[in-house]
């Protein structure tokens, strides 16, 4: 157990239990809580949990800020939904697709690292930024083969629809949707781990070093260009990884809901409230957030429905401005908690 | 008692090449110009085009320069730059839709006086705001470039979503003032009156730029702290003084450069200043932080290519400015203007 944890243990008996539920939640998620919304809410998890580990391992452990992994997760949804379409029904279309899109996220972020990585760690953060943002809008105009802003829908395999009726089990109904999700469930589990092996190995190590100190690990006698290029890499083809199980999951992929800038600062939020430089910070960001995401916005909207007659506070409390709110906890959490949940876990044992 | 013996140093002159490589930044606009005309051809579509691509590059210049010296001066990277844009364009629109009897009136004096006021508006107010930003935002982190970061990009979508709460979620459209509408005729093309306007408006701003950065007092100390803070300071001077003006001139002018581009556009939304912090991103990138020079010649390199491309092949023009960022990094991967550091 320890072995497949590659020696990082939790470190404070309150976050292994938090930790536990957490897994044995998600683990079982189809015969605890049945039913579509919330095996959705769970898959959705999931995904977010390698998403945010990936991004991890460039913000906490590289110390690299990027704008752009949304895209590189869209790139493996894409790749997914291109081959689907284009190779027809079937899992070789699903295995192309998801290699070819991790393989195009790689060559992207090296290319993005080569420019700007080699003069200056910050050029990084800008020139992702406007990257990104150009990759969004040619998404959206070049309709003929991404179908624009209302995204693709193609057909995955039919084991894993839910037309596939297997029969029940404790009371509950099995069918393709549940393979599909321990498909993304172990899928998941498989990158954290790997994640996790990554950031504990002695090239792990090398890149919190340069993190903390990028001249005097370039004066040991480290390249500090190529750490910071692979680790780019490795995030990035994680990250796409991540859509390509999140577009088996869906069926469906479009701007909104792999692109979008929102979905990057969905990222950064919950990388920052878990905890940077913490493997463990992305499934509890992830979980967290997530979860405040599918319900709260429905308790916020009945807050503005409660003080209506009050001068600006319903527009305040707005579902819509629901993204102000993670601003706000968003500033506080960098100044105030910068090491998280994990981290304050960890210091108040 | 000997004369002192002959000491007439002679140099090198430099080659018609190395000098010609030395002042590349500043021809590479001109340069383009002419590529452009060659392209295009039709010399009306290119007058046009260039005065597009101009009033486009000077807008955005007002947009950069306080990015890039705030960099510069105190190694401060803003990512909430851009709100300061939207604010900007809200407030001095608002002023203006205030003022509607004094735009719908066919007298330059009243839409010009209409104009000025909402310009004013807007800085006074970005200003204000960017006081507020560098005292509750910046100044706790300062020196740790990966928290500014995140905290800018913070601050930015919380003022932002402010904007929505303010002005309600909903783009709002404007008409120009009056005199300011429709376009002159020269040489067979029609050039829209706002642009010439815009570009006047930014040549005489940057030539006050630079005047103020050469010669007077404060631009000296701005100069100096940009090359060697730490020896400015030694000298007696409270650069963190320095740098609060800065800061707020700067986000002045994002104000300013936000009321002009939502002038130029004719409808302003909040998220509009997060769409001009990528070109703006883009400018001080290419032409080298901490440069106002560098991002002056940026800006007009993005504001023309982006003009002449969207008419030579509109498919191309989201690309062109990542391409024309990637071709001068390769080039010079500091930059065009890098701002030399004593360290």
């Amino acid at each position: 157990m320890l072995h497949l944890l590659s020696g990082d243990k939790p470190r404070s008996v309150v976050l292994t239990i938090i930790l536990l539920v957490i897994l044995i939640s998600l683990a079982f998620a189809p015969f605890l809580f049945p039913g579509v919304r919330s095996l959705e809410t769970a898959a959705r998890i999931c995904i977010f949990i390698v998403l945010v580990a990936s991004y991890d391992l460039l913000l906490g452990y590289s110390g690299i800020v990027s704008f752009a992994h949304t895209m590189f997760f869209g790139l493996g949804a894409y790749g997914v939904a291109l081959s689907s379409i284009h190779m027809g029904r079937g899992y070789d279309a699903l295995i192309v697709g998801t290699v070819l899109g991790a393989i195009a996220a790689a060559a992207l972020a090296w290319l993005i690292a080569l420019f700007s990585l080699r003069v200056r760690a910050i050029f990084f953060a800008m020139i992702t930024l406007a990257v990104a943002s150009a990759v969004a809008v040619l998404v959206s105009q070049l309709s003929g083969l991404t179908g624009g802003e209302d995204g693709l829908n193609y057909k995955i395999p039919r084991d894993l629809t839910p037309a596939n009726r297997l029969g029940e089990f404790l009371g509950v109904k099995v069918n393709g949707k549940t393979l599909n999700y321990y498909l993304v469930f172990f899928g998941s589990a498989a990158l954290f781990l790997l994640l996790l092996r990554v950031v504990n190995s002695p090239f792990g190590r090398v890149l919190q070093a340069i993190r903390e100190n990028d001249f005097r690990a370039e004066a040991v006698g480290y390249r500090v260009v190529w750490y910071r290029t692979v680790a780019t890499c490795l995030s990035a083809a994680t990250a796409a990884l991540a859509g390509s199980l999140f577009a088996i999951w869906l069926r469906y992929v479009g701007p909104d809901t792999t692109l979008s800038f929102e979905i990057m600062l969905d990222i950064l939020l919950m990388v920052v409230i878990g905890g940077m430089g913490t493997m463990y910070g992305a499934i509890l960001g992830a979980t967290l957030f997530v979860l405040a995401q599918n319900y709260l916005q429905t308790l916020m909207g009945a807050a503005s429905e409660a003080t209506h007659s009050l001068p600006l506070v319903p527009h305040l409390l707005d579902p819509d401005r629901w993204l102000l709110w993670l601003g706000v906890l968003f500033v506080l959490s960098v100044y105030f908690f910068p090491t998280g949940i994990v981290g304050r876990l960890r210091n108040g044992r | 008692m000997t004369a002192a013996p002959d000491h007439t140093p002679t140099f090198a002159r430099l080659s018609v090449g190395e000098q010609l490589a030395k002042m590349m930044p500043v021809l590479l606009v001109p340069l383009l110009v002419v590529l452009g005309f060659l392209a295009i051809g039709a010399p009306s579509s290119w007058l046009t085009l260039t005065v597009s691509g101009l009033a486009m590059g000077m807008m955005i210049f007002i947009m950069a320069s306080g990015l890039t010296l705030v960099f510069g001066l105190m190694d401060v990277i803003n990512f909430g730059h851009g709100a300061f844009i939207s604010v900007g364009a809200f407030v001095g629109i608002s002023v203006l839709l205030a003022l509607a009897g004094w735009t719908e009136a066919p007298s330059l004096i009243l839409n010009v006086l209409a104009v000025m006021l909402a310009v004013i508006a807007a800085m006074i107010v970005t200003g204000a705001l960017g006081w507020g930003f560098e005292r509750i935002i910046v100044r706790p982190v300062y020196g740790a470039h990966l928290k500014q970061i995140l905290v800018t990009v913070g601050g930015l979508i919380v003022i932002e979503q402010l904007i929505h709460v303010v002005w309600g979620p909903e783009e709002i459209f404007l008409t120009r003032p009056e005199m300011l509408k429709g376009a002159v005729t020269f040489a067979g093309a029609a050039i829209e009156k706002y642009r010439l306007l815009a570009v006047v408006f930014g040549l005489i701003l940057f030539v006050a730029m630079r005047l103020v950065f050469r010669r007077t007092k404060v631009g000296l100390i701005v100069r100096a702290g940009v090359e060697n803070g730490e020896m400015v300071e030694a000298l007696g001077y409270r650069l963190r003084v320095v740098f609060i003006g800065v800061f707020i001139a700067g986000s002045a002018l994002a104000g300013l450069g936000g009321v002009m581009w939502g002038l130029y556009q004719e409808v302003i939304t909040a998220g509009m200043g997060e769409e001009m912090m990528i070109l703006v991103f883009i400018v001080v990138i290419i032409g080298g932080l901490g440069s106002v020079e560098g991002a002056f010649i940026g800006a007009l390199l993005v504001g023309l290519l982006q003009n002449y491309v969207a008419f030579l092949a509109p498919k191309l023009a989201l690309v062109s400015n990542i391409g024309l960022m990637t071709a001068i990094l390769m080039w010079r991967p500091q930059g065009m203007m890098p701002v030399v550091k004593a360290k």
